[in-house]
């Protein structure tokens, strides 16, 4: 069957991106963020990135598991809008949190774990998104490309660990993601493995 | 492997439609300018349908977002002006106002009870301000006894008028880096310990929080080892700053702030603050206490506001203190080293912070 075309894909997701950046300035306009609007708002924007850089490294195992080839289309989207709300996180917190003070900001990144995490995972986005462009796969040549966009998951175990060292002391939603994050791991781990038992290329576990 | 010539191919298709078509076409056909073009309506069809598919899905992309960021729960109960006291209508307190009071700004009343730690209720801020209006604080009953000569049992209305209520405007300081100014009504907790006459053997004193799953949801998870426990060096306790809370802004405390008693320690985090009060015991060892037995390298017995000893996780150095923008400096003491710096001399306070 030939595959459907979906026009309407990439265009939905990206205005359904961009749902969540228009409820905070929306609720931050009408004064709706709550007590503490920066700290409201850094939640927010930190989540946001954390789902849209789970969900561009979910894109390869739902290919697989469900035989979705458009999922695949949509990773770059994914990745890029998790740098864009990582670089709004990050820009909130600081401008409007630590007020562009860079020292404290300094002894911030050095002194505590869970913003070293967050500021390493955001600092890997970098270079990932900067090289998103299929002219940048070319110059890389596929593989190497393929190399560097593997640190997706490290910025991904990174995120969640920024999550998890943050809470008081309800654990709860930050293992949720740290187990979707597994999950995926353990999918492509999976399927590796299952394509080169397919290609002959583990050896001796033909007879088994 | 297609049946029909796409139609969005654009004209060489429909070249094809409108001139081979008819001519194959044995039957009489009608003249070719009146027959719309099969492009023209399977077109539409599927614009429409491309547009609900694509509204569909961007409701569903951005719904889902919303939900995940939990963007839905920063909007307000739309009574936050109201305070969810049981006895709202009869909840105005007389008082006079009282020592120790700040100038400062305070903290307007909305975010005073919309803003609360109190994990009886939920782990989010909003939890509280939602989840508390179960919470029957009519009978009440409060126990004061212990390493006392006269305990006594208490019903929360009696405790009310037990002594003058006084106003104190203090400082809020909480162990997460944010700060408010909130106007108690209430009493020093002194008053009361003295009538129940402590023992030569009383040191310390310790608090409990109501225990009742069905009326406390938060209780129903095991975030904290219920219930809730604080505790304060009989020094501590007798100081003419702490306070035992039952009011704030001239009203009856709303559930959300720790119905129908509370504890308030300025110059302390304010975890060590316990909320909806049933015993109050005079003991002779250190009580435990709950955060302290939660992550004991983050939350000491004494949890005493010091800029200088940092919460291993976040820097205790400024604060936001609650609609400012920018962040201020944190005091010893939260401001109050003057009242209270002699209880702690000789005492290395990053041991026991």
């Amino acid at each position: 069957m030939a595959p459907r075309r979906r026009r309407w894909l990439k265009p939905a997701v990206f205005a359904g991106a961009l749902v969540p950046l228009a409820a905070i300035l929306w609720n931050a306009a009408r004064g709706n963020l709550g007590a503490n609007p920066i700290a409201e708002a850094l939640n927010e924007l930190g989540l946001t990135a954390l789902v849209f850089l789970l969900a561009s490294l979910a894109a390869t195992p739902v290919r697989e598991i469900f035989d979705w080839p458009w999922a695949v289309g949509l990773r770059r989207m994914f990745g890029l809008f998790a740098f864009f709300y990582a670089l709004l996180h990050a820009a909130t917190y600081a401008l409007l949190d630590q007020g562009g003070k860079l020292s404290r900001i300094f002894a911030d990144v050095t002194k505590r774990p869970f913003i070293f995490a967050g500021f390493a995972a955001f600092l890997i986005l970098i270079p990932l998104a900067a090289t998103s462009t299929a002219a940048a796969v070319r110059r890389l040549g596929f593989a190497r490309w393929k190399r560097l966009h593997r640190l997706a998951y490290l910025a991904g175990a990174l995120a969640v660990l920024h999550f998890l060292l943050r809470v008081k002391k309800d654990v709860t939603e930050p293992a949720i993601y740290i187990a979707i994050l597994a999950a995926f791991l353990l999918a492509r781990v999976v399927l590796l493995w299952r394509k080169r038992i397919a290609s002959g290329r583990v050896r001796g576990l033909e007879q088994s | 492997m297609r049946q029909r010539p796409a139609p969005e191919r654009g004209l060489k298709s429909r070249r094809r439609l409108l001139f081979i078509e008819p001519m194959a076409n044995t039957v009489k056909a009608p003249p070719t300018s009146e027959i719309t073009p099969e492009s023209a309506y399977t077109d539409r069809r599927r614009f429409i349908k491309d547009a609900a598919l694509f509204a569909a899905t961007a409701a569903g992309v951005g719904g889902s977002l919303l939900w995940a960021t939990h963007t839905w729960r920063s909007r307000p109960p739309a009574d936050a002006a109201t305070p969810r006291s049981p006895a709202a209508a009869d909840g105005e307190l007389t008082f006079s106002p009282g020592h120790f009071s700040t100038t400062e700004a305070r903290t307007p009343f909305a975010d005073v009870t919309t803003y609360n730690n109190f994990y009886e209720f939920g782990t989010t801020k909003r939890d509280p301000s939602r989840e508390s209006e179960g919470l029957r604080t009519r009978p009440w009953t409060v126990a004061v006894g212990g390493e006392a000569h006269k305990p006594r049992q208490l019903d929360a209305d009696d405790l009310r008028k037990l002594y003058p209520l006084e106003e104190r405007i203090y400082r809020m300081r909480c162990v997460e880096a944010w700060s408010m100014v909130i106007p108690w009504i209430g009493y020093p907790l002194a008053k009361l310990l003295r009538s129940v006459e402590p023992t030569s053997n009383a040191r310390y004193v310790a608090f409990t929080t109501l225990l009742d799953p069905k009326e406390m949801p938060g209780q129903r998870s095991h975030v904290l080892d219920w219930p809730y426990v604080e505790g304060l060096r009989l020094d501590e306790a007798m100081h003419p700053l702490t306070l035992l809370a039952v009011g704030l802004y001239g009203r009856m405390l709303p559930n959300q702030n720790g119905a129908p008693i509370r504890l308030v320690v300025p110059w302390k985090y304010g975890f060590k603050g316990i909320k909806s009060i049933v015993k109050i015991e005079l003991t002779r060892e250190q009580p435990r206490t709950t955060w302290n037995e939660a992550a004991a390298d983050e939350y000491g017995f004494y949890a005493n506001v010091n800029p200088e000893v940092d919460h291993p996780r976040w820097s205790q150095a400024t604060e936001r203190r609650i609609g400012e923008l920018g962040r201020r400096p944190t005091l010893p003491f939260n401001g109050y080293a003057e009242q209270v710096a002699s209880l702690y001399t000789g005492m290395d306070l990053r041991r026991f912070f």
